[in-house]
């Protein structure tokens, strides 16, 4: 296959993380390969949002090695952590707007770390209105995030993980809550947003529309494992009643 | 079933039991307290690492200032006022049994400006900024926004703590200030409802009875109230559990602990200030 001959993008060796007896992952390796869009398919609480986190850095893993971009991220100083998190895009299962800001401000806030006060004063405001124009919300940039539904919100939530153009994308669960067009439209911004950016995508969802159109690649986590890790049309087809549970 | 109670009561196997279930909660307690006060101070001494780091939020500490302190000078306001009224009003009749009531703006300028001003303008700030802290940066923690900063490279407790802890500091001395005006202004109110005390005797008799003994161990300590105030809501916030009840819980602690530790540090500022001789 293709993908053999690159180097992974983000690789996670022997994962484990428990919270008391709780134990979620377990032993949990893959690899995620540049330009690929990676689906994680698997039930609810069966620690997808746990995985993402460890990734990025946000839940320390009890074990286990993490590589992003070819940094072994457990190890990293403050200041390597920030300008890598820089190049990785996360997209919150619950949105994490900053709900005492403005779309605008919020769209605004990554940038005030990562560029300068000059590069802000010249592109800031052309970010923003790209971002936003990239999932159609461009007339709510001053409207506050109370007053958005919840799929305007998302899609700003999106839209501000988007802006600055990060290598590596993290969703948790994209499409949830939105209704079955806006859900498409989203589908098919993740997959153009790939094809612009060259960007790499980790995308957790239940949602086989969502899934078809943007996979390259479904990993199925159950039990804390990966359990089984193909395609999506491949993994439709299986006769395996766990599997076959997701897709029916 | 009174039977059964009684005779439950006379064994002593029951007593037992009551009591090992009672130490097993006091342990508890203990244990719940020296947790909480070690995690608090482990959160403090984070505050000072952070606050020393180079790059400050300047916008955000200005903004929290305005929120901090113009949004509570109203409340901080009336209440002096109204303090100061009534302190003057309630003295006047015990002043006179000793013949001493041409004392009473020097007695209520002392009194206001070294104990009563301070502390309840801490107090109501212990209330309206704690809660408002804790609640915030609960909700903050809650909604997965502390995560969301961490991502996009902002460091949370820089941006949120520092700039929040820093402008309480500096705000509730400011406040502190102002309701001791303010409460003088109602003691001249309150001196000439019965009496008439010219603006001029009046504001003379306040100045000759206060030193600089009075006045600056009493600001001093508003720093500490206010530090006290802005750590106490933010760790509360920050360790915030989840959900929304968790948010509510943070809030009402924050008052809770705030007030108390205003009371704590009002009584050691007391006895240092005694050491020092500065009474
Ligand atoms: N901070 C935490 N403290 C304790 N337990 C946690 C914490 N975060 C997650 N867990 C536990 O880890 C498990 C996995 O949670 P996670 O949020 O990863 O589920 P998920 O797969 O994302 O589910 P969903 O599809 O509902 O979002 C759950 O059992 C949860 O109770
Ligand atoms: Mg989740």
């Amino acid at each position: 296959m293709e993908r053999l001959s690159k180097k992974p993008i983000i690789e996670v060796r022997h994962l484990n993380k428990s919270f008391g007896d709780n134990h979620v992952l377990k032993d949990f390796s893959m690899s995620v390969y540049p330009g690929e869009n990676l689906v994680i398919l698997g039930k609810s609480g069966s620690g997808k949002s746990v995985l993402i986190k460890c990734i990025i850095n946000l839940i320390q893993a009890d074990e286990g090695e993490i590589v992003v971009l070819g940094s072994p991220i457990q190890g990293l100083e403050q200041d390597e952590l920030d300008d890598l998190r820089a190049k990785v895009g996360f997209l919150f299962q619950s949105n994490a707007l900053y709900d005492s800001m403005t779309v605008r401000e919020n769209l605004e806030f990554p940038l005030r770390i990562h560029w300068t006060k000059e590069e802000r004063a010249l592109g800031a405001e052309a970010a923003v209105k790209e971002a936003l124009e990239d999932v159609g919300l461009l007339h709510t940039i001053d409207r506050m995030p109370q007053e958005l539904s919840g799929g305007m919100k998302k899609r700003v939530a999106l839209a501000r993980s988007l802006i600055l153009k990060p290598k590596v994308i993290l969703y948790d669960e994209p499409t949830t809550g939105l209704d079955p067009i806006t859900s498409r439209e989203i589908s098919q911004l993740m997959v153009r947003v790939q094809k612009k950016y060259n960007a790499t995508a980790v995308i957790i969802s239940h949602d086989l529309n969502c899934i078809e159109i943007t996979s390259d690649r479904v990993i199925m986590l159950i039990d804390g494992t990966c359990y089984a890790d193909d395609t999506f049309e491949a993994l439709s087809k299986s006769t395996d009643h766990r599997i076959k549970e997701f897709f029916t | 079933m009174i039977l059964i109670g009684i005779s439950q009561r006379w064994n002593p196997q029951f007593w037992a039991i009551q009591t090992t279930e009672q130490v097993k909660y006091l342990n508890f307690l203990d244990n719940q307290f020296f947790k909480e006060a070690g995690e608090m101070s482990r959160f403090t001494a984070r505050f000072f690492k952070e606050a020393s780091k180079p790059k400050q939020e300047y916008e955000e500490f200005i903004h929290q200032c305005f929120v901090i302190g113009y949004k509570t000078l109203t409340l901080v306001g009336v209440t002096a006022f109204i303090m100061g009224l009534v302190l003057t009003i309630q003295s006047r009749p015990t002043l006179l049994e000793f013949g001493a009531e041409s004392m009473l703006p020097a007695m209520v300028s002392v009194s206001l400006v070294r104990e009563i001003a301070p502390v309840i303008t801490a107090l109501i700030c212990a209330g309206k900024i704690g809660s408002g802290l804790g609640a915030e940066l609960g909700s903050m923690k809650v909604t997965e926004q502390i995560d969301a900063m961490e991502v996009s490279g902002t460091n949370p407790f820089k941006y949120l703590v520092v700039t929040r802890v820093m402008a309480a500091t500096l705000m509730v001395p400011l406040l502190s200030s102002l309701a001791n005006a303010i409460s003088l202004y109602g003691g001249y109110l309150g001196v000439n409802i019965r009496g008439h005390v010219s603006w001029h005797l009046y504001w003379f008799q306040v100045f000759d009875a206060l030193s600089f003994g009075d006045v600056i161990p009493s600001l001093i300590k508003t720093f500490f109230f206010g530090f006290a105030i802005g750590i106490v809501g933010c760790y509360k916030g920050f360790s915030s559990q989840k959900g929304t009840e968790g948010v509510g819980r943070s809030a009402t602690t924050a008052v809770i602990v705030a007030s108390l530790m205003v009371f704590i540090i009002d009584l050691i500022a007391v006895q240092v200030t005694d050491l020092l001789g500065l009474t």
